[in-house]
């Protein structure tokens, strides 16, 4: 009953969900921009391969990669962190919790609207993409090309549960955003976002494969740009699966524990 | 029905004092302490009650509204709102509650109210004709006509209280908490606030728990306070008997028509407040009629008003007392730890 009561909430609240994004749209433009890192890594690579292929990849097999991360990173971005930890420090969390709805379900509503948005902002980079150079890096596996929408499902419930059980770490720590610093860096790093992980020295490179970041942003890269053996794909969406669903209960679980020390600041 | 027994609430504070080296000492070793925002106590509102909850800053009112609204987990002891445990949160629970509190907003900033509503009807789930009628009914009562497509941020703090009031009530709740539902609002708009919680009271028979730091809402709204002092409960009782325990004395104020010598009002009573011809006297009970006589028969004053000392005086009397049987106890309210 519970289940079906919170999914017919669903449309009201990605209704007002669209009405934010278009109130905030200045803030959601400057968001947006923020996500550009990958062209100016674009432009350094492009120029290193541009004679001949560095460690594999060619300068169009770098368009190719760079585009499709700030597509994939558009689409599955996420701030919920610092929603969430500016609602805890500042005691506005309490609003939501009087309400009889996991306050999970209702900042993923809201950031699920914004995907139309972001999908308006993605289109022309598609563009760009299809008709550069990079096109010819793309793969045209069809099975691969169906994996795809499954996969930046995935990658987007993994970076939101990931940034939402951040956000957490502002019931336990009062400058929980400092940490957000160091996720940064390590999410730059083993991602894909900075550099693809197969240009990564090895022995980071080991790491990377199986933390949840590579699941994040580059497994959708991946099934956009690389040939795919059948048991490489299966092991990158079921690595996916699984570590989405590690991240959902452990960002559960790190919730309620916050939940039993929220001190409620403020009149 | 609202049940506290022996409800505590302590919370461990980092402390330190000023200045650059108990900054550095403090990265090594920090000390805490714990404070007591609730110690012990035990109270019980019956449904449909309006109950004033009294104290100074810091005394512990809004932990109390909070712990009983399930935001914050006890330390220990018992508690109860309408048959649920709060802290769990449950659906049932969270819809037959609310708490307004004056500092904080539910509403959606940068969206007009109704968004907030709408989201508000998705959520507890009201259904859509209920949610109409109650909608019109609580535009209606607070006037909130204009209001609602108007984006939150662009409204009074008034205006916004009263929508803030109405997003809290849409679910129609039965259990009231207020906290400071009047603050900054003109005294116009209090009384307004006051009638509407007084009429929502009536027709839900809810019940309602009301902290204020103005006394005329506290008057007007509840027939019975709570006073609170330090976390510890100093008072818990029908207002009008705690004025008259406390100061049974009457205040007499009147305008003087022609020169009257101070000796001859002070032998009436003790002088409180002389501003030009307005008087205020303190009066004992039994011998009002006879001043009130000689004050209209002889003295010829006019706008004569007798009313009760104001609640403010009680309360600061109360809190100087429940101080000083503090201070006599050892060890204080806080205890310092080491980590």
């Amino acid at each position: 009953m519970r289940f079906g009561r919170t999914l017919r909430t669903l449309p009201t609240l990605l209704r007002v969900g669209v009405a934010e994004t278009v109130a905030y749209r200045a803030e959601f433009l400057v968001w947006i921009l923020t996500t550009t890192l990958p062209l100016v890594m674009l432009g350094l690579w492009t120029k290193v391969a541009e004679e001949k292929p560095f460690a594999g990849y060619t300068a169009a097999g770098f368009t190719a990669y760079y585009l499709s991360n700030l597509i994939v990173r558009n689409l599955t971005g996420s701030w919920v962190a610092w929603q969430v930890s500016e609602e805890i420090r500042l005691g506005s969390m309490s609003m939501r919790l009087l309400r009889p709805l996991h306050p999970m379900i209702a900042f993923a509503m809201s950031h699920l609207a914004a995907v139309p948005f972001r999908t308006v902002v993605v289109l022309p980079i598609a563009v760009i993409l299809l008709v550069s150079s990079g096109a010819s890096a793309l793969t045209t596996e069809p099975l691969q090309l169906a994996m795809l929408l499954p996969s930046l499902v995935l990658a987007w419930v993994l970076t939101f549960t990931m940034m939402f059980m951040l956000g957490c770490f502002a019931f336990f720590m009062t400058k929980s955003m400092s940490l957000l610093s160091l996720y940064f860096l390590l999410f730059s790093l083993l991602s894909g976002y900075l550099l693809p992980i197969p240009l990564l020295p090895w022995w980071i490179r080991d790491v990377a494969e199986v933390l949840p970041f590579r699941f994040m942003l580059s497994a959708p890269i991946e099934l956009m740009t690389r040939s795919l053996p059948g048991r490489e794909l299966a092991a990158l969406l079921a690595g996916q699966l699984a570590w989405a669903i590690a991240m959902l209960v452990l960002s559960l679980w790190a919730f309620r524990r916050g939940v039993r020390r929220f001190e409620a600041v403020g009149g | 029905m609202i049940r506290a027994r022996d409800l505590k609430k302590h919370f461990k504070v980092h402390k330190r004092p000023p200045g650059f080296v108990s900054a550095m000492r403090s990265l090594v070793r920090r000390r805490y302490e714990v404070v007591k925002a609730i110690d012990g106590v035990t109270f019980t509102i019956e449904r449909g009650e309006r109950v004033g909850f009294l104290g100074p800053n810091g005394a512990g009112k809004t932990t109390t509204l909070k712990v009983l609204s399930g935001l914050l987990h006890p330390t220990s002891g018992e508690i109860e709102v309408e048959g649920f445990v709060p802290f769990r949160r449950q659906t049932k629970f969270l819809e037959a509650i609310t708490l307004v509190m004056g500092q904080k907003s539910q509403l959606i900033w940068d969206l007009p109210p109704s968004e907030t509503y709408a989201m508000n009807r998705a959520v507890f789930d009201v259904p859509h004709a209920e949610f109409k009628q109650t909608l019109a009914e609580l535009t209606e009562l607070l006037d909130l006509g204009p209001l609602l497509d108007k984006p939150t941020r662009q409204l009074s703090l008034g205006e916004r209280m009263k929508c803030e009031l109405a997003a809290a009530l849409l679910h129609r709740p039965t259990t009231l908490f207020l906290d400071e539902p009047t603050i900054g609002l003109d005294v116009a708009m209090q009384v307004a606030i006051r009638d509407f919680i007084r009429s929502y009271n009536q027709k839900h028979d809810a019940t309602v728990l009301l902290t204020s730091h103005y006394m005329d809402d506290v008057v007007a709204l509840c027939p019975r306070i709570i006073v609170i002092d330090a976390g510890a409960l100093v008072h818990d009782g029908d207002l009008r008997q705690l004025i008259k325990t406390m100061d049974p004395d009457k205040r007499v104020t009147f305008t003087v028509t022609a020169v009257v010598a101070e000796d001859e009002i002070t032998r009436l009573g003790a002088l409180l407040l002389r501003d030009g011809q307005r008087i205020t006297l303190k009066v004992p009970e039994r011998e009002i009629a006879t001043v009130v006589g000689h004050l209209l028969g002889v003295l010829k004053v006019a706008d004569l008003a007798i009313e009760d000392p104001p609640l403010e005086e009680i309360l600061r009397v109360m809190f100087g007392k429940s101080r000083e049987a503090r201070d006599s106890e050892l060890p204080p309210a806080s205890e310092a730890t080491g980590s």
